[in-house]
């Protein structure tokens, strides 16, 4: 059973968010790991970067697959998780933990609302598999 | 036909086990008018004896291939030792198939991880791919990675880079949005001229030894280069010059393209070849084509396997760093075991003969009345002649009476060239050919009226 | 005292390992004769600054002996098409003749240099010219370059041709708005890698229910006017006809675009239909699968282009034409082969030289050989052997579509996954069996798809036990599953930790010293 923890907001493409403050910590979501399989390799932005939500913003790989991230909200990059580039296999150990990806300062953080609940994510993720 | 196991008789025994009445019904989703009502008009069966027969006819019409031959200009002709074609004519590596499951293909797995690791060898370079098509689709592709690692739009090419590479980067970046600018050489030295580049150049390209058989000064190329914050590609088309110059990694090359026919692969009029891509390690993940790398099994056993797949075709379709699939797997193989037999003291060997050779001829034909070397860069095995007569008509005429192919005319490529010729001397060449080269060249021009001034 | 012996466990072939680590310094493999002109000091004629830095270090240093037992045992570890069956889906495994090995090393051929005088070349242009005719002849496209080095590379050129007859067609500022091409969902990966290559976006199409392409959303897509293409493979990915191609065709060319055909499934068509008589455009070839060149562990290939006359202007530069001369004094019809560089519309050189000269003379060989009745014999039994397997595995294993198959035919893992044996477990028990696995994860619509094409190469016996062998598996999945779970159980290594080298890439032997810690 796939990990949906209740204070995190959720995106359609797999993605959580955990908003501290007006920075919002952005991963991929245990069921997104899980159908990956072994992650071998994230391509994160550097800080600064801006993007606007629902762009994407970097890249998973695993041996066979590659997928696209989603930034569910907009905002600015200040910080990417940069030890996944030896560790990589954080994101399939700890996805919202250690496996966090990048952490974005929100430009408007009502964005949030417009997420899923972790009750709202696991329908989806449910409907999605059928 | 007897490449066909089953026998007419099985064949009836299989579609009745089918339930279908004839062979043609096996083809009933093809709508009846799209079906042949007739044969192909192609010849009707040949057996070996009357195939062989046709072919040798045909091989015996191509008279260059018996000659004394100085061509080079991007093919070469190198001694290949026996044991090459015996070991690629080995079922189990010729008649396999790409190695996508490791278990039952480490033979071809563990070859190409050797091969990767010849060419960065001799490249000076961190990382090499399980080969591309040839030397001018790599030096393509090279232009194609520069643009996607620096997201810039221009890529300066020197214009005495092999003509035929250029025209193929030409057409590999004609949608791509690349501008390709070509950079100059001087007519003195044969070199290329590149003064400064601009923020918007991803990539300087150049061919050492060049077109001309000239080495370039890569290093001073790769800091202009850089200081810009562009790559430096280097192409090699005579792969052995690797064997006794500077590698274009010891002088700062970012990317090394280059075609490795020179090791071990027959001219066979042009193909096939085989295209040696090394990069540095930064940029592992633009790569294109396969790569193999070294991986374990749950016992800790060592193997190899293709590995960062997620770069290619199959996996990342319209994203990819390239559409290569087939590369060329057994050309690659063929290069392997040639650089294996001959070793690190062959391929000196070989290099130093070549160019020790190719400075006694060049020596020689300078001597000749009216003939001069144009270009005064150093050389490895190619040089170009002046003639004081039109190159074309005193090549023929050298081939006619003397047997000799003596160089390539370089009029063919460039009509403001009619004098002059490009010679090729290798480890293959006696003196005895060289000395009947330079007594050739030196008849038939004092018999012809100059047409054309030096 | 009692001498001390040391117990040999394994032959020394076993523990074959990378000829870097047989090296040892004074080994020698080669002779070349003395150099017979004068030394000229190095320093002379190279400056210092341009010669070679390192001596080399590194490379091997073996004996020939070494070579020959490294390489002989190394090829022992693969499984080839000499030692049977090879039911890779869409790769057309074929048996790899030596008559046409042989042919490819004549010397005439061999030792012909590619700048050699056209005159002097007139043998080597004329292979070029006649497999030309045959190809066209088979495709029923006169158009044809045989430059391209391989399927890809073709795709690549086929696609540029599109572009560039559009620009001509449209002129340039209106086919900026067409450069949509459109792309089945089953379609191999190097069709929209290609695609992109010549500057176009790719737009994928639905397939229906029975697998075929989808005419009610091909029509919708192009309604858009912005389709300069649609790319298809026939029979399809999933090995089936499309049976509707002339009226994809047309719908196609209605909307102002072009049909490019991947050829890579011509093996069910050779000698029965023709892709230029169903309104294809433009077709690549794969020389390497249909007409048996050898894969040699993954090339060399060889991707003739065939079109249409009128995208003929558009093929790659030069072109090997014949020109008839006049009768000499015997009426002697002397024809001369010359490269015709004379194309000013053409999209360019897309390789250095005439392309994989020695793969086409392996083609021509196998098409004389087998002649007009034995090309259609082979496309006949390919078929046959594709629908036998089928028909063989439909009990054990889902079949997804219910058409008949032609070449090749898809099954999917679903009845074994329920029971947790997937797709990759099935193909890795097979190699248990002796077989090399078929095609898996491929076509990508088809999910935990297994793609099995036999061609004409194999016999009843090997089919039977091809079919017994998946049938047994079948059987372990249900009642010894962690047989097929931890297969292959019989091979030299396991499977490897793929995962842990994509994290860490060791793509090349480094001595000891140099090499970096893990």
């Amino acid at each position: 059973m796939a990990k949906v923890p209740e204070n995190l907001h959720y995106s359609k493409d797999h993605e959580w968010v955990r908003v501290e403050g007006d920075t919002a910590v952005v991963g991929i979501t245990d069921h997104a790991q899980d159908q990956l399989g072994d992650v071998v390799y994230v391509e994160l932005p550097k800080p600064g970067e801006e993007f606007a939500a629902h762009e994407s913003f970097g890249s998973v790989e695993s041996v066979k697959a590659v997928s696209e991230i989603f930034t569910p909200v907009s905002g600015k990059v200040v910080e990417a998780n940069d030890s996944l580039n030896d560790e990589p296999e954080k994101v399939n150990k700890d996805p919202y933990g250690e496996g966090w990806m990048i952490k974005i300062k929100m430009s408007s953080p009502g964005e949030v609302d417009s997420l899923l609940t972790s009750a709202e994510y696991e329908d989806f993720t449910k409907a999605e598999s059928e | 036909m007897r490449y066909i196991p089953n026998s007419p008789d099985e064949r009836a025994e299989m579609l009745k086990q089918l339930g279908a009445a004839s062979i043609e019904n096996l083809f009933d989703s093809i709508p009846e008018d799209l079906r042949l009502r007739q044969h192909l008009t192609v010849p009707p069966a040949m057996s070996e004896i009357e195939l062989l027969k046709a072919f040798d006819e045909m091989g015996s019409r191509n008279q260059a291939a018996g000659r004394v031959s100085f061509l080079g200009g991007g093919a070469y002709s190198h001694y290949v030792p026996t044991i090459v074609d015996h070991l690629i004519s080995r079922s189990e590596f010729f008649t396999a198939y790409t190695p996508y499951q490791p278990e039952i293909s480490q033979g071809t797995l563990q070859s190409i991880f050797e091969f990767q690791t010849l060419v960065c060898q001799l490249t000076g370079m961190d990382i090499a791919n399980a080969s591309m098509y040839d030397g001018s689709t790599a030096m393509a592709e090279a232009v194609l990675m520069a643009e996607r690692v620096t997201r810039r739009s221009k890529v300066v090419a020197s214009a005495a880079i092999h003509p035929q590479y250029l025209e193929v980067a030409h057409t590999y970046v004609q949608h791509a949005g690349i501008e390709l600018e070509h950079a100059p050489f001087d007519s003195a030295t044969g070199q290329t001229l590149v003064d400064s580049i601009d923020d918007r150049t991803a990539a300087i390209v150049v061919q050492s030894p060049n077109f001309f058989g000239c080495i370039e000064d890569v290093e001073t190329l790769a800091d202009r280069a850089h200081a810009k914050g562009a790559l430096l590609i280097v192409a090699v088309t005579e792969a052995m010059s690797l064997g006794l110059l500077r590698s274009p990694g010891a002088s700062g090359a970012d990317i090394v393209v280059a075609e490795g026919q020179s090791f071990g692969v027959p001219l066979s009029f042009g193909g096939p070849y085989v295209g040696l891509f090394a990069i540095r390690e930064k940029y592992a993940r633009q790569i294109p084509g396969r790569l193999v790398g070294e991986a374990y099994d749950r016992q800790g056993r060592r193997g190899f396997v293709l590995t960062l797949a997620t770069r290619e075709q199959h996996i990342r379709r319209e994203k990819a760093t390239s559409n290569i699939c087939t590369n060329e797997g057994l050309i690659a193989l063929a290069s392997t075991i040639y650089l294996e037999t001959m070793g690190r003291c062959g391929v000196q060997e070989a290099a130093r003969q070549c160019t020790q050779k190719a400075h006694y001829a060049a020596r020689a034909i300078a001597k000749i009345e009216s003939f001069s070397l144009p270009f005064s860069a150093p050389f490895f095995n190619e040089f170009v002649v002046r003639a004081p007569v039109a190159a074309s008509e005193l090549l023929d005429t050298l081939a006619r009476e003397n047997g000799i192919d003596g160089g390539i005319a370089l009029a063919r490529f460039d009509s403001s060239r009619p004098n002059d010729f490009l010679v090729c001397v290798t480890e293959t060449n006696t003196r005895a050919q060289i000395d009947a080269l330079v007594h050739g060249l030196t008849r038939i021009s004092s018999t012809k009226s100059p047409r054309h001034e030096g | 005292m009692e001498p001390q012996i040391t117990k040999v466990t394994r032959h020394i072939s076993h523990n074959e390992s990378l000829i870097f680590e047989r090296s040892h310094p004074g080994r020698v493999g080669f002779l070349l004769p003395p150099l017979d002109v004068d030394e000229i000091p190095l320093d002379e004629i190279i400056p210092a600054q341009f010669q070679r830095e390192d001596d080399l270090a590194g490379m091997p240093e073996v004996t020939e002996v070494d070579v020959v037992r490294h390489f002989t045992r190394m090829s022992t570890w693969n499984y080839s098409i000499d030692l049977g069956m090879y039911p890779l889906g869409s790769c057309t495994m074929k048996y790899n003749s030596r008559l046409n090995e042989k042919v490819a090393r004549i010397a005439g051929f061999a030792n012909l240099h590619p700048l050699a005088s056209e005159g002097e070349s007139q043998g080597g242009l004329q292979v070029v010219y006649e497999l030309q005719q045959h190809l066209a002849e088979i495709t029923g496209l006169p158009g044809i370059s045989l430059q391209p080095a391989a399927g890809a590379h073709g795709e690549m050129t086929g696609i540029m041709i599109i572009r560039a007859f559009i620009d001509a067609r449209d002129g340039k500022s209106n086919s900026a708005e067409r450069r949509t091409m459109l792309i089945p969902d089953s379609a191999h990966g190097t069709n929209p890698a290609s695609a992109h290559l010549s500057g176009f976006t790719v737009k994928t199409i639905r397939s229906t229910a029975e697998g075929l392409t989808d005419l009610e959303h091909l029509r919708e897509l192009c309604a858009h006017g912005d389709v300069a293409g649609l790319m298809l493979t026939n029979p399809n990915t999933l090995g089936l006809f499309e049976r509707n191609i002339q009226e994809i065709c047309l719908i196609v060319h209605d909307a102002g675009g072009l049909v490019y055909m991947d050829g890579a499934n011509m093996n069910a068509l050779v000698g029965i239909a023709r892709p230029g008589d169903m309104g294809v455009d433009v077709i690549h070839l794969n020389l390497h699968k249909t007409f048996s060149t050898p894969h040699g562990g993954g090339g060399p290939g060889s991707g003739p282009v065939c079109c249409t006359r009128k995208l003929e202007p558009f093929l790659p530069v030069p072109r090997v034409v014949r020109i008839p001369t006049s009768r000499d004094s015997d009426g002697v019809d002397s024809t001369v082969f010359k490269l015709d560089f004379n194309c000013p519309q053409s999209i360019g050189r897309v390789k250095a030289f005439l392309g994989n000269y020695g793969m086409m003379l392996r083609a021509l060989s196998y098409i004389l050989t087998h002649g007009y009745d034995g090309l259609r014999e082979a496309t006949e039994a390919a078929v046959l052997n594709a629908r036998y397997i089928a028909h063989g595995l439909i009990s054990d294993y889902e079949k997804p579509f219910d058409s008949p198959p032609m070449h090749e035919v898809v099954f999917t893992d679903k009845r074994q996954a329920r029971r947790g044996v997937h797709t990759l477990d099935i193909a890795k028990r097979l190699i248990d069996y002796g077989f090399h696995p078929m095609t898996i994860y491929f076509p990508l619509i088809v999910s935990g798809a297994m793609l099995i094409e036999p061609t004409e190469s194999v016999g009843r016996h090997e089919l039977d036990q091809f079919i017994d062998a998946m049938r047994s598996i079948a059987r372990e999945a249900v009642e010894d599953p962690e047989l097929v779970l931890n297969a292959p159980n019989s091979t030299r290594i396991g499977r490897l930790d793929e995962a842990a080298a994509a994290r860490k890439p060791v793509l090349r032997w480094k001595p000891k010293q140099a090499a970096s810690a893990s």
